[in-house]
């Protein structure tokens, strides 16, 4: 007993992540709290997707679940859990159960690597980014068996169009990343690791996204424009639409294995903006390190979680006091208030010093990978879908070319001093 | 240092892995089947080659093998009608003088890794442990350094195979209009 | 048993060659043909990656021609399956078969 527990606690205040340390017992409760954290996120993602892309089309989206409609995700998750089983009848029986399950193994495998902090990852492997984008790439097997298992015809060419427009756009996925990469090594020992990568931002002193302007900027756009198309959302969804293929690969999964394939979707969309935040957008990085840096700084930052909870908690008593005066109301009225509550005492529990400096890098992380998110929830509400050639032309006609553009600039552009002087040592 | 205490584990589990998954690849019936089979198969080498500290090795098997080579043999399996296939027979006519070859290939095998020349056997044991933090650096080093790159040609000419293959499959693949 | 050297993995290299090489000789269907080759050259990247770590263990750190040539012979198989399906779909539509002992248009 007394081994255990030194066993625990020989991992604490180490300066590296569970896996690289060794340590079991810590890498396990690292991946709970990840698999709690991301089931979480997708649930919030559910209702926040409803609400947001309700308000920008002048509606109210759902009201009546819960106060402003936030018990709606838990109602969806009972309703698809007691839903008939449906199995279609030429369907291979053994391929159609397995398909959602390859589809989560790969959304879900990639968040080992990913980096909330600089020892807050499961494990931190030499090749995290090859890592992460390999195994986002057998999400596409997942979606062609799903289709093909099917045994119908709208779901066999929705899963065709999803992987071939999966896989044209990881072609510029990789190139925008690697250009990314090649910028890490400008500081001494280029690097594939996910925590190398922001801690060569860090020493470097500059996020990748405003390094060589415009070049950073172009790489990331190149990037945020293929991951939308990679996780099969607006204004790529054309093999998923509702008014095109009823929805496609998944339309003969009903239930509990639908909803495999919206966590998978949702945890996808996680995953890739978490390798976007930590490519280009530094990571667990405070923003503006240079500009307003300093130790008094640092602090200021360091209250802005606790902020932004109390923020959320005003939000929330606020909307309490503008909730209807109606007996029927008053139920809605304290869970409400209830829950403002529980996010003022959040807030309030991040102000208190230790929690304070070990929550930030994790509050900054979530914050850059949540405006992703938002993101996709605007560009759903606002760009008309594409068709499926246009899509196609857009993958290989337009970001590939940048691609390799981008890819010979940076690095020229990064091996300038080095090019300079051979080539005057050839001209001598 | 010492091996973590799971090693063995670890290995024998993936080597089930692999073997049962060959043994599915060629006894099934339908491709599909065979094919998801496969892919077990290149995941459970995937983590024998991290096993066997080889990190970029791994990273590469996924992504290309599992990612890129199995996608591509699934739409081929989708684009040809496999169910009349399935119904005929499976083996062919040689399938004993084939299991009789690869027995003798087996035996060989067993052969060669069993001798031992004046009591010492094939490989005597060296117990390494090298941390893996810097594999993918070391690999490069070998593939594009300037001076000491011995593989730099040969990756040259593995892209330029990479091209031919590439203008291959289409022009054999396109229709004819 | 307990302790897994380099011969272990050679055995599940050589294990793993006579499945694929059993697939090859014996099944009709083109593409678990092919599937039996992507196993026969898996089996044969184990091997160089177990030979790398053995020769790292004599040679130090960067002794990695083995990682290097299999990630060669990993390339060299996507080139090859790409081609080898291409002709597989060039066939399928002349012949409509996907059995090999059908692929018998030069005998006489």
């Amino acid at each position: 007993m007394h081994d255990f527990v030194q066993y625990v606690t020989s991992y604490l205040g180490s300066d590296k992540t569970p896996g690289a340390a060794g340590n079991i017992f810590w890498a396990t409760v690292y991946v709970l709290l990840v698999f709690v954290g991301l089931s979480v996120a997708v649930i919030a993602m559910n209702w926040l997707e409803r609400k947001i892309l309700a308000h920008m089309q002048i509606r109210l989206g759902p009201m009546r679940v819960g106060p402003h409609g936030l018990l709606q995700p838990i109602a969806d998750a009972l309703k698809l859990l007691l839903k008939e089983d449906i199995i279609p009848e030429g369907a291979d029986k053994v391929v159609f159960r397995v398909a959602p399950f390859i589809v989560d193994l790969a959304a879900f495998t990639v968040f080992v690597v990913v980096p909330f902090g600089p020892t807050h990852a499961i494990t931190d492997m030499n090749i995290g980014i090859l890592f992460m984008l390999g195994v986002s790439s057998l999400s596409v097997l997942g979606i062609v068996t799903a289709g093909w298992a099917s045994n119908s015809h709208y779901p066999l060419i929705g899963a065709l169009r999803s992987s071939a427009q999966m896989v044209s756009y990881e072609v510029a996925m990789g190139l925008a990343v690697v250009s990314a990469i090649m910028m890490t090594s400008l500081g001494g020992n280029g690097t594939l690791s996910m925590i190398g990568i922001v801690q060569a931002q860090q020493a470097q002193h500059e996020w990748f996204v405003f390094k060589f302007f415009p070049l950073g900027l172009v790489a990331f756009a190149m990037f945020a424009i293929a991951m939308v198309a990679e996780t099969n959302r607006a204004p790529f969804d054309l093999p998923e639409a509702e008014s095109e293929l009823t929805a496609g690969f998944h339309t003969e999964y009903s239930g509990f294995r639908w909803s495999l394939f919206f966590l998978a979707e949702y945890s996808a969309m996680i995953a890739v903006s978490s390798i976007a935040v930590t490519l280009w957008l530094g990571g667990w990085l405070r923003p503006f390190p240079n500009w307003l840096s300093g130790s008094t700084w640092d602090m200021a930052f360091s209250f802005i979680p606790g902020l932004s909870f109390l923020f959320l908690g005003a939000i929330c008593f606020y909307n309490t006091a503008r909730m209807p005066k109606h007996p029927l109301f008053r139920i809605q009225t304290i869970g409400l208030a209830g829950f403002g509550v529980v996010l003022a005492l959040i807030g309030l529990v991040l102000f208190y010093g230790p929690v304070r400096l070990w929550v930030s890098d994790i509050f900054w992380f979530s914050a850059k990978v949540s405006v992703f998110m938002y993101l996709y929830i605007w560009y759903r509400g606002t760009f008309p879908r594409y068709r499926f050639d246009q899509l196609m032309k857009v993958g290989w006609k337009v970001l590939l070319p940048t691609g390799l553009a981008l890819l010979i600039l940076t690095a020229i552009v990064g091996m300038r001093t080095e090019l300079v002087a051979q080539v005057r040592e050839v001209l001598r | 240092m010492n091996p973590p205490v799971a090693n063995p584990y670890f290995f024998y589990g993936l080597a089930a892995v692999m073997i049962i998954g060959g043994i599915l690849v060629i006894t099934r019936k339908n491709p599909v089947h065979s094919a998801m089979a496969l892919i077990t198969a290149l995941l459970a080498q995937a983590g024998l080659y991290l096993m066997l500290y080889a990190p970029f090795v791994a990273g590469v098997q996924i992504i290309l093998y599992a990612g890129g080579i199995m996608v591509l043999f699934l739409f081929v399996i989708m684009l040809i009608a496999i169910e009349r296939n399935m119904k005929e027979r499976q083996f062919n006519k040689q399938w004993l003088v084939g299991i009789i070859a690869a027995g003798a290939l087996g035996g060989l095998f067993i052969a060669v890794y069993t001798t031992t020349t004046q009591g010492r056997v094939l490989f005597p044991e060296g117990r390494v442990s090298y941390v893996e933090s810097d594999n993918t650096q070391r690999v490069a080093s070998l593939l594009f350094d300037l001076h000491g790159g011995t593989y730099m040609f040969a990756f040259e000419i593995a892209s330029l195979l990479l091209l031919v293959a590439i203008i291959g499959a289409v022009v054999m693949a396109k229709k004819r209009i | 048993m307990f302790d897994i050297s380099t011969l272990h993995y050679l055995v599940l290299g050589a294990a793993l060659f006579l499945l694929g090489v059993i697939g090859v000789l014996t099944r009709r269907n083109v593409v678990i043909v092919l599937m039996s080759i992507e196993l026969i050259l898996n089996a044969v990247n184990l091997n160089l990656v177990a030979f790398s770590r053995y020769w790292q263990g004599i040679h130090g750190a960067s002794a990695l021609h083995g990682q290097v040539f299999a990630i060669f012979v990993i390339t060299d198989a996507a080139a090859e399956a790409a081609v080898a399906l291409g002709i597989l779909i060039a066939f399928f539509r002349n012949k409509e078969t996907v059995n090999v002992d059908e692929v018998n248009l030069l005998k006489w």
